[in-house]
């Protein structure tokens, strides 16, 4: 029985460093399931950072200018560059890329539904930036305070990277608007095909969101769903204004008394199909990355097989050293 | 910034700086203070002519690479070759504008007065006007293609931009010196790689080896100086791709010998009555090239981007 009084002191230990928001280091104890809701949701994070450069890099060869050229490309790099940090956070859990990696390719974990719908205009690089991240950035900020302390540090770099993309894609969606009756056209056309997947991003509603509870007693999460989804619209509502866009949504109006906007509710039965697969290019992402990924197996065995050469030579190096006395 | 809210990044007050949006903010702008007065004895066409081949040379190479985002066999090889393509724009786009700075006759006259120089040149150019050699508007390939290129592209441009660093047009001598520090990262990564797969799995070790082979048909036309070069040459001004030759030739025989790969023996491709990139006569690759990268472009005239 002392097994069972110690893992009650452990467990006791580890919830008052939580309530006490302090951060859990990967060499602290932590429940199992503690460990396991962690790697699923940076696991899903990172895969959303490594397919969502799919839908914006569609438009690098094809962008209107040099400038904008260098921008787009510089944030999908900036993408890979957080899919990264996001795997490295996963392993101080134990994780391994290399299987996090596998349960994408196969469909075992999941990314965002929004890297499930197209991009069909320069427009949509815009909307992503400003809607996309905008919505990310809501969502990502509190976990800079989040109780597992790589993936807070990993977060605080990344809100700063979100919140530079959604600036840009926010300018480009102003200069659009200043630009020709087609260009205005197709922000707007933009702004009505992303606004509701947006929404979605925050995830179903908090009465059909089993896993928040534990999650914000644990504090790796520390706002629901709806509160967060408030945000982003009583966010958003006024940029919207400021650069001439109408937000596709009738029921969309200030309400004094409560200090925030209401809003309709999303159509959630399409974000389910979405989830499940069915969007419109859930396909085309899942069957992209795994042509990239067996396309380039050859590349990383030839990297592996090359490493291993140079390491066996070294250690034949040294023990010749050692053997002659000699010195490196 | 503190690093407890990014939100305070959405409420910094507005910069009038407009590099902050393309490439962050911190960043000095390295051709600020630069004399751009065009050396007094130069051909303000030649001139021009001149920026034009390096520009599209790195305009072009950084349009396929960029094809590699999303698509490369690591994380990692998709952040480094966008670094690469990134770099190789930034340095388009300084030659660009500088090619219609010293002679404003160089930009098309499709392309509407409120396109900047450099859009007006990258998007609005027919392609018989682009100067690129011929190597660099060749598909992606595989990854050993995109290595090899890479490796006999920067080998060769680093060594022109070493001897272009003190170039008599002041612009140029700056825009070498920094792309320097650029393409000794580019060949540094490609020696690399060419290391990997030369001397990896004996698959990549073939592929690699028929990656050169790809590739190698165009190296000479980089070494092929046009008279413009050669007049530009002359008076200080620019490089003589010939002059580059040997050592290039020895950057790569010494890779290839680390890498056990050997140099291909094939032909040089011939040239088109005599006429090749520099001369604006490309393969039939670069016709598709441009149409994906000017389409948009070209399809609002108007608009501003």
């Amino acid at each position: 029985m002392t097994g069972e009084r110690e893992a009650d002191t452990l467990e006791r230990d580890f919830q008052h460093t939580v309530d006490a928001d302090q951060r859990i280091e990967p060499r602290d104890w932590m429940p199992d399931g503690y460990r396991r809701t962690l790697v699923r949701q940076i696991a899903q994070h990172a895969h959303s950072e490594i397919i969502g450069m799919q839908p914006e890099g569609n438009w690098i060869t094809r962008a209107p200018s040099l400038r904008r050229k260098a921008i787009l490309l510089a944030k999908v790099q900036d993408e890979a560059g957080h899919g990264l940090y996001l795997y490295a956070a996963t392993e101080t859990l134990g994780a391994a890329r290399e299987d996090l990696t596998q349960k994408l390719l196969v469909g075992k974990q999941k990314y965002s539904s929004i890297f499930n719908y197209p991009t069909l205009t320069f427009a949509d690089v815009g909307v992503i930036g400003w809607l996309v991240d905008g919505a990310a950035i809501c969502n990502q900020v509190p976990l800079c305070r989040t109780s597992y302390g790589p993936y807070a540090r990993a977060m605080i770099r990344i809100c700063k990277e979100e919140s530079f993309h959604q600036r840009q894609g926010y300018e480009l969606l102003m200069t659009m608007m200043g630009g020709t009756d087609e260009q205005r056209a197709m922000v707007q056309d933009a702004v009505n095909r992303w606004w509701w997947p947006s929404l979605m991003m925050f995830g179903p509603p908090d009465d059909a969101s089993p896993n928040t509870e534990q999650s914000m007693r644990w504090r790796i999460k520390r706002h629901t769903n709806d509160e967060l989804r408030q945000k982003f619209v009583d966010m958003t509502v006024p940029q919207a204004e400021k650069l001439g866009v109408t937000l596709p949504d009738p029921e969309l109006r200030w309400n004094a008394e409560r200090g925030h906007y209401d809003f309709g509710a999303p159509d959630w039965d399409e974000f389910w199909q979405v989830v499940k697969g069915n969007g419109p290019c859930n396909a085309q992402r899942v069957a992209h990355r795994n042509r990239a990924h067996e396309e380039g197996a050859w590349v990383r065995e030839a990297a592996a097989a090359y490493a291993e050469k140079r390491a066996r030579g070294l250690d034949r190096l040294a023990q010749q050293q050692l053997a002659t006395g000699g010195v490196a | 910034m503190s690093f407890d809210n990014a939100y305070e990044a959405l409420v910094e007050p507005g910069t009038t700086d407009e590099a902050h949006w393309a490439f962050g903010t911190g960043f000095a702008d390295q051709m600020t203070g630069v004399d751009r007065a065009v050396p007094s004895d130069a051909d303000a066409g030649n001139l021009a002519a001149y920026c034009l081949m390096l520009a599209d040379d790195a305009l072009v190479f950084s349009q396929r690479l960029s094809e590699w985002c999303a698509n490369s066999p690591e994380l990692e090889e998709d952040v480094a070759l966008a670094n690469i393509a990134l770099d190789l724009l930034g340095q388009a786009r300084l030659l660009l504008a500088r090619a219609a700075e010293v002679a404003p006759e160089v930009r098309p006259a499709a392309a509407p007065a409120h396109v900047p120089d450099e859009d007006a040149l990258a998007y609005f150019r027919d392609e018989r006007d682009f100067r690129n050699v011929r190597m660099v508007e060749q598909e992606i390939g595989d990854f050993a293609v995109t290595i090899a290129r890479l490796l006999l592209f920067s080998s060769w441009r680093l060594a022109l931009f070493q001897r272009l660093a003190t170039s008599r047009d002041p612009v140029l001598a700056a825009v070498a010196a920094k792309g320097c520090k650029e393409l000794a990262y580019h060949r540094d990564h490609a020696v690399q790689w060419t290391l990997r797969l030369g001397d990896g799995t004996d698959y990549s070790h073939e592929r690699m080896r028929a990656g050169l082979a790809r590739v190698w048909p165009f190296q000479p036309e980089l070494f092929t100086p046009t008279p413009v070069e050669l007049r530009l040459a002359e008076q200080g001004i620019a490089v003589d791709p010939a002059d580059v030759r040997s050592e290039v030739d020895n950057v790569v025989d010494t890779v290839f010998g680390a890498a056990g790969l050997e140099r291909p023996q094939l032909p040089e491709l011939s040239p088109v009555a005599g006429h090749a990139g520099r001369d604006g006569i490309h393969t039939e690759l670069m016709g598709y090239l441009l149409a994906e990268m000017q389409h948009l472009a070209r399809s609002h005239p108007q608009a501003v981007w």
